[in-house]
């Protein structure tokens, strides 16, 4: 076997690709940085220039400020840095979500990012790369994590939510406000009655429209929406809103958080909740191992998560992984 | 099984307790009678003993996942509970649809059995009904077979459920849960025996409540017109002498009785028709032993010598409702203490104590012998009116309970580490140290105090701040303070600072204090003042 060349190297300030002159997801700013989908933890700001999907261009946007300078990049298009071929491919974590994929003198590595291999009517599906290295997520790399079908968990949204609807209560569930509640509404049985949604979500449900991904109809929720509109209806907020003005008139509300978090009853239960859905826009421990397998990556560098415990199994399957000191990363924010 | 294990996890999602008493309810009404009392003995806390060790259960489990051990053991890390680990990790389930078996198949054909059986036989039988159940079921089959089976309801929502389905009084569906009894059909229909004659001499009395006191006692009026006497911190119970019999319940309505099987005997010496309200205390030359002493008892399924040594256990009566079969509550207090105190001189023992009335001639004497309450092992003083009747619940004005403020500094966090089972995700179990000089040292862990949001707050905190990892533990940068309340503080060579206190809990976050302003270990030392509890029996 020849020897690999490192076409990532971990620094102070995240993953560089030397050769290329730039970072992925880069964690302090940077001159370049290449960005694989706009949740917060993977979007530095104050870099020089940024390159990412349209659709992830379109959320930074949104999200950061409409004058931030993207450069944006198609799925599949290649383009080169300092003789780096550089193209992004479908990650189905969220809408405009990428893999990286690099390639130098017939060496490939491919940066996951974070990905989900489960269907998602809101984002391209995952697409499996080849490579020699391969950076992978563990957000959920334990194989207690294996998730139900996305098909049979919105049901059960749907269910709980004309339950609480039949007995005049609102719903109120909790979901990431970009990627995890877009797909909820994509999912869910609009028949049954009025969605609202929290101001940090609306934007971001506009996107994904502009887009062309059809949702149902949504309202803004506001501490000025009364009892009478929101009984019976869904509402969609971020968890960190929870306790904040508006949720009083939700004071009888059926209160439920959509996360693979869930998978885990005392997670459930210190939040309280009356419901918990296992809902991950990550990989599980399966997904996990098919994604390595089929990769034929000779090393795997692991991010997030539980990093030491994937790394550790793949080494003793002799595979060469390692984990990236995670003392240093973001923690994940979108589980 | 499928049946029992939908009503476990009824139990288990919901927090209201009116959903569970429906859950409980549906499960009764559809249940076969065999089952329903297996269900019942579980519910109620009669768990079969662990019939297979857990290190075979986690290899079992490690080898049907096809993971190495170290890996299930991490796995256990994050979900902090043995039964939901292995259920998450077995294979998927098979759809085949067996015959249903029913509860009681399991219980008295295969878990049962299990005990005796020689290891690879054991195997086997887990083996294959992991592979009959479905993932509903391997829950709360787990549940039984690590030992682990724990809902959320009390005896009493229990015995409502039941009584509302057997169509029968509580009080007697509970003197009926008494004693030993095999689940099964027999037992079921007894419990539902229409005739309660059984169950009526067994009759306590609402709990007469009190209210703390807030401010000082001089609103009350003369201290004259007021009985005073210690605050036993134990548990509050009824001893009921009727019939021949002896009854002892606590005030969550739970009959005790077995629990205290030496006050059950001293008991059996008062004369037949008595109702005495005290306080069950662990208790050992002339003073009380640490509440936790007696909470550690309870939690014990075999009370064998060696427990009701460590913990021998009194009744400290304060009350007397009946006497001679008559009922007394209406009298005053004065001369249902006078009744008790001639009770006791004749029947009483070291085992039935009277509760001494504390004779003070105003309040700031009261005051100054409610100082002493920490040093005696009591929580301060309760006044009640002289002239007042027995009251039901907490009617306000006639019993007010006067405690001691709790005992607090404020400290700085300095490890985290994730919640067990509750919550294995969040950073929510926390160390707290005093300063001593330019050190810090450790005195107190503390889990509960904080809200949701704050508890989220400091885990963000200890993620961006960790200095150092030992394993699951976070040494974090010395920087949040907060004020740790708890009810004593001891001596105590083992730990580094030098004393070990009580019930340490998260009073508040004192964003105003930055941790050069926390309390030092001199000070910590300065409440040492009470004199220490006696030693434990060894
Ligand atoms: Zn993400
Ligand atoms: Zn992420």
């Amino acid at each position: 076997m020849k020897p690999i060349a490192h076409l990532i190297e971990l620094t102070e300030s995240g993953m560089h690709c030397r050769e290329g002159g730039f970072f992925v997801d880069p964690w302090r700013p940077v001159e370049r940085a290449v960005v694989t989908h706009a949740h917060f933890d993977h979007t530095r700001l104050g870099c020089g220039s940024y390159l990412a999907t349209p659709e992830t261009a379109l959320l930074m946007k949104a999200r950061l400020g409409p004058d931030l300078h993207v450069r944006t990049l198609r799925y599949g298009e290649e383009i080169d840095a300092n003789g780096v071929r550089l193209s992004l491919h479908p990650a189905g974590h969220i809408l405009g979500s990428a893999q990286v994929r690099l390639e130098r003198n017939g060496e490939v590595w491919v940066v996951t990012g974070d990905f989900k291999r489960a269907a998602d009517p809101t984002c391209a599906h995952f697409a499996p790369l080849r490579c020699h290295g391969l950076v992978t997520e563990s957000t959920f790399g334990l194989p207690v994590f294996r998730w139900p079908t996305a098909d049979a968990v919105t049901t059960e949204i749907s269910d709980w939510w004309r339950r609480n609807a039949a007995e005049g209560r609102p719903s109120l569930l909790l979901a990431y406000s970009l990627g995890k509640a877009q797909r909820i509404l994509a999912g869910v049985d609009a028949s049954i009655g009025p969605i609202f949604t929290h101001g940090a979500i609306e934007p971001m449900t506009r996107v994904y429209r502009e887009a062309g991904i059809s949702l149902p109809p949504t309202r803004a929720v506001a501490a000025a929406t009364g009892r009478r509109e929101l009984a019976g209806a869904l509402v969609l907020a971020p968890p960190a809103a929870e306790g904040s003005a508006w949720t009083g008139s939700l004071a009888k509300a059926s209160r439920a958080f959509a996360s693979g978090w869930m998978q885990i009853r005392g997670n459930r239960r210190r939040r309280a909740l009356d419901r918990g859905f296992v809902l991950s826009d990550h990989a599980d421990w399966s997904a996990l191992l098919q994604t390595v397998a089929e990769s034929r990556a000779e090393r795997v560098w692991i991010t997030h998560g539980y990093a030491e415990e994937l790394a550790r199994f793949f080494k003793e399957k002799g595979l060469a992984a390692e984990a990236l000191r995670a003392g240093q990363m973001a923690e994940e924010a979108d589980a | 099984m499928k049946r029992f294990a939908a009503l476990y996890a009824a139990l288990d999602r919901t927090t209201g307790t009116a959903e569970k008493v429906r859950a409980l309810a549906d499960y009764f009404a559809a249940a076969p009678a065999a089952d329903a009392a297996w269900a019942l003995s579980f519910l109620i806390g009669r768990r079969p003993r662990r019939p297979v060790p857990t290190a075979r259960l986690k290899r079992w489990a490690a080898e049907a996942a096809g993971i190495p051990e170290w890996l299930f053991a991490a796995c256990y890390e994050t979900v902090g509970d043995l039964a939901e680990t292995i259920t998450h990790l077995l294979p998927p389930e098979r759809v085949e649809a067996g015959p249903l078996r029913p509860l009681s198949a399991w219980i008295e054909e295969t878990l049962l059995p299990l005990r005796g059986l020689p290891e690879e036989r054991q195997r086997e039988a887990v083996l294959a009904a992991w592979r009959a159940m479905d993932s509903a079921e391997r829950l709360a089959w787990n549940k039984l077979i690590t030992g682990g089976f724990r809902v959320g309801v009390s005896q009493r929502l229990v015995v409502r459920a039941l009584a509302a389905r057997l169509g029968v009084e509580a009080a007697a569906v509970a003197q009926r849960l008494m004693g030993a009894w095999t689940p099964g059909e027999a037992f079921w229909e007894r419990l539902g025996a229409a005739c309660t004659d059984d169950a009526d001499a067994s009759r306590p009395y609402p709990f007469c409540l009190a209210h703390p006191l807030e401010e000082g006692p001089e609103a009350l009026g003369p201290a004259a017109e007021w009985l005073a006497e210690w605050k036993w911190d134990g548990i509050r119970a009824q001893l009921v002498r009727r019939g021949g019999r002896v009854f002892v319940w606590s005030r969550g309505e739970e009959l005790v009785t077995e629990k205290f099987p030496e006050i059950a005997a001293a008991a059996a010496g008062l004369p037949d028709g008595c109702v005495l309200d005290g306080e069950i205390l662990a208790w050992r030359e002339g003073r009380p032993l640490d509440f936790a002493r007696l909470q550690q008892r309870i939690g014990r399924k075999d009370l064998t010598a060696k427990v009701l040594a460590e913990a021998p256990a009194v009744f400290m009566a304060y009350d007397l409702l009946e006497s001679d079969g008559r009922e007394l509550r209406a009298q005053a207090l004065s001369e249902r203490r006078a009744a008790l105190a001639a009770l006791l001189s004749a029947a009483g023992g070291p085992v039935l104590l009277l509760s001494p009335q504390l004779s003070a001639p105003d309040w700031p004497a009261l005051a100054a012998l409610r100082e002493q309450a920490r040093g005696r092992g009591v929580e301060g003083l309760m006044v009640k009116r002289l002239f007042s009747a027995y009251g039901v619940g907490r009617r306000r004005g006639d019993w007010w309970k006067w405690k001691l403020a709790p005992l607090a500094v404020d400290a700085v966090l300095v490890y985290a580490q994730p919640g067990r089972g509750r919550r294995a995700t969040l950073y929510t179990d926390y160390t707290f140290a005093v300063r001593d000089g330019e050190a810090l040292v450790p005195f107190a862990k503390a889990y509960s105090g904080l809200t949701d949001a704050e508890i989220r707050d400091v885990d963000r905190f200890v993620r961006a701040n960790t200095t150092e990892r030992f394993g699951p533990v976070r040494a974090v940068k010395p920087e949040l303070v907060f004020e740790i309340a708890f009810e004593a503080i001891r001596p105590s060579p083992r730990h580094k600072s030098g004393v070990a206190v009580r019930f340490p809990r998260i009073a508040r976050r004192r964003p105003d204090k930055r941790p050069a302003e926390a309390d030092t270990l001199a000070t910590l030392k300065s409440l040492l003042h009470a004199p220490a509890p006696p030693p434990a029996a060894s």
